[in-house]
């Protein structure tokens, strides 16, 4: 029974997307929320110049090693962008579009000259295919589990263990950064722990939605929450649902279309922004144009 | 090197690099000035779907109809930006990733599309995912020299216009200034540039492209007519530098070695730079810091000898050290060098002494003139 659910690519597939959408979600509503998106795209672009030096120096494809060095790449990323800004000579917003393009040439380089045969090429890092999850599987506890859903297991339950343990310090951090730090809440480590959790999600993700689709999942289901409530706790659940949603509606989609599933299931979140953004009754335009009537009329 | 510049394909590479550089130096030093270096970022990302759409359009890599696509879906994802944080409260972040990640989805989907179904060869759709210079064609070259003619066309029309919107859109559209028009043409222009670079370094290293020669441009000059210039000389030096570089050495991609050129020439800047290099305030800092060491001693070797109504009094260097906490003999010694200090004799079992010389007695003097001087604020 259990061997036929983690057999079916079906389920395997929805399950994948399932859980990368939540673990996601779970991030990206902070990074939303203190205005850093922009850093998951930069993350998960130069990811792969940590995935190509791992490989060059112990020829691990996957697992711990990888994720470790993927988690080390997207810190320093972060820690580079935060170096360039604070010269004060560039604005926040160049000093990333500065350092990323720079990490993730050297890695396109690098591959180029050392790893030509190595199976990930740039392609699979920045597309990846969901469809094919259910075929690359390890075997646990008895079971031959896809190794996506068990990476991707593990991923979404440290972040969901980070955000419970972590909650009152990210929630302050990321309205009142400067009474975070005076109360000694250490808002620049949540800072650098959330975006090592997001380099670590999006190695773990990069094999089924791969890393560009990855990034919709982190930002665009929180922006959708954002627009829907006020409280922090309703946005975190309101931004796994949309996510998970997403996915639920994009595979039926995709294999109608006989599209790529992790692409699509990408789109319907851009769906569900599109359809926040119109209807929301607070935030919405509707809500707007209605509140604005009210206004006037009364 | 040489012998390189006479084969063909080289050749054709070069040109686009050199169109290609000129372009986005021109058009990234708006965006950059105007904080938004990312939009080129999203831009790249949101012209994958057009290309697709124009591929399905044209039925073949037809380049008029792949850029058309990849200009208009870029140019909708750009509104779709300024729309959803202007009427919502979505954050320009928030909204540039969200355009960005949604559309390449919608790209990424269409791709498998044009693998499934359509008949032709989608042969050279990737690259214009990653890039390759190689496959540039002369006949592409035309059309990049089009584009790049018209933007420096437009933006010496529009010069002064483009200058007020640049730094002060309130004050243009005070005075009667089309501020969104001029803003939308502005967003379109830049992905333009991008769309033509997509197929030369790819969707990221376009991202680059863009904001690293205005970058590197800015730290040398203030004048937005020089920095735009020197960010075209920059993008054309990264293109052309990084093109020879790659043909020069076997399996080394274009684009790649073109953006690390312009990153290092970012670096260089940044460090260099007259009067804004890092490296030139690090190095007033360090001397400042130095100098500061410098003349607080004197003060207090000179405080210390007036209170014993010994000019010559001998201070017991261990002394100093506790003092301020810190190992005092390398102030002393370069103080010594000065000849604002002596060694002075002492007892045997004690440590070294220093003395103020009457030359080092001046300067005190001085340094504490100055210091009444900027308490008193002149």
């Amino acid at each position: 029974m259990m061997q036929a659910f983690l057999g079916d690519p079906m389920a395997m597939i929805l399950l994948t997307g399932a859980l990368v959408a939540t673990s996601g979600a779970l991030l990206g509503t902070f990074l939303v929320l203190q205005r850093q998106s922009m850093l998951s795209d930069a993350i998960s672009h130069s990811i792969v110049f940590g995935i190509v030096v791992v490989w060059l120096l112990t020829h691990a494809q996957s697992g711990p090693l990888q994720i470790a060095g993927a988690a080390l790449t997207g810190v320093l990323t972060v820690f580079l962008t935060e170096m360039v800004a604070r010269t004060r000579r560039v604005k926040r917003d160049a000093a990333i579009g500065l350092v990323f393009p720079a990490l993730f040439a050297a890695g396109v380089l690098l591959l180029n000259l050392y790893a030509r045969d190595i199976h990930i090429d740039s392609h699979t890092v920045l597309l990846g295919e969901i469809g094919f999850v259910w075929l690359d599987t390890m075997p646990l506890a008895g079971f031959e589990v896809p190794q996506a859903v068990v990476w991707m297991s593990v991923a979404t339950l440290v972040n969901l263990g980070f955000v419970l343990a972590c909650y009152k310090e990210l929630k302050l951090a990321s309205f009142d950064w400067q009474l975070a730090a005076a109360l000694g809440l250490a808002p620049t480590l949540m800072f650098y722990l959330l975006l090592g959790l997001t380099s670590v999600t999006a190695v773990a993700a990069f094999d089924a939605v791969g890393a560009v689709l990855f990034i919709a999942f982190v930002i665009v289901p929180p922006a959708t929450a954002y627009l829907l409530t006020d409280r922090l706790s309703l946005m975190l659940l309101l931004a796994v649902l949309v996510g998970v949603a997403s996915t639920l509606c994009g595979y039926p989609l995709a294999v109608r279309l006989d599209v790529s599933i992790g692409g699509t299931m990408a789109s319907m979140t851009g769906v569900f922004l599109l359809l926040a953004f119109l209807l929301s009754p607070r935030y919405g335009v509707l809500g707007h144009w209605r509140n604005r009537r009210v206004k006037y009329s009364g | 090197m040489l012998e390189l510049l006479g084969n063909h394909t080289v050749q054709t590479v070069t040109l686009g690099a050199v169109l290609l550089g000129m372009v986005s130096g021109l058009l990234g030093s708006f965006a950059v000035l105007r904080q938004q270096s990312l939009l080129g970022d999203t831009l790249a990302h949101a012209a994958l779907p057009g290309v697709c759409i124009g591929f399905l359009i044209a039925g073949t890599r037809h380049l008029g109809w792949i850029m058309a696509g990849a200009l208009v879906t870029a140019v909708i994802a750009a509104l779709f930006v300024q729309v959803v944080t202007r009427y919502s409260r979505i954050k320009m972040d928030a909204g540039l990733g969200a355009a960005l990640s949604v559309s390449f989805a919608v790209g990424v989907v269409l791709l498998t599309y044009i693998q499934g179904h359509a008949s032709a060869s989608q042969g050279g759709l990737d690259s214009f995912l990653f890039g390759q210079a190689a496959a540039t064609r002369p006949s592409d070259l035309w059309f990049m020299g089009g584009v790049t003619l018209a933007a420096m066309a437009l933006v010496a029309l529009m010069w002064k216009q483009l200058k007020l919107v640049t730094f002060d859109p309130l004050f243009a559209g005070s005075i009667g200034l089309r501020v969104g028009v001029l803003e939308t043409l502005l967003t379109a222009m830049i992905a333009l540039a991008v769309v033509v670079g997509l197929q030369m370094v790819g969707v990221v290293l376009m991202t680059a492209m863009v904001i690293a020669p205005p970058v590197a441009a800015r730290q040398w000059v203030s004048r937005l007519e020089h920095m735009v210039f020197l960010a075209m000389f920059m993008g054309v030096v990264s293109g052309v530098v990084g093109v020879l570089l790659s043909a020069g050495v076997p399996n080394l991609a274009t684009g790649p070695v073109v953006v690390l050129v312009a990153s290092a020439l970012v670096t260089l800047s940044l460090l260099l730079a007259p009067g804004r290099g890092v490296l030139w305030s690090w190095l007033k800092l360090w001397r400042e810091q130095r100098s500061i060491g410098q003349r607080q001693m004197l003060v207090t070797l000179h405080k210390l000898a007036e209170h014993h109504e010994d000019p010559y009094y001998p201070v017991e260097r261990s002394m100093l050290d506790s003092f301020y906490g810190v190992a005092t003999g390398h102030i002393l010694r370069r103080l010594q060098a000065r000849g604002f200090v002596v060694p002075a004799s002492h007892m045997r079992q004690e440590g070294p002494h220093w003395a103020l010389t009457d030359a080092g007695h001046n300067e005190a003097r001085q340094e504490l003139e100055r210091m009444d001087w900027n308490q008193a604020g002149v």
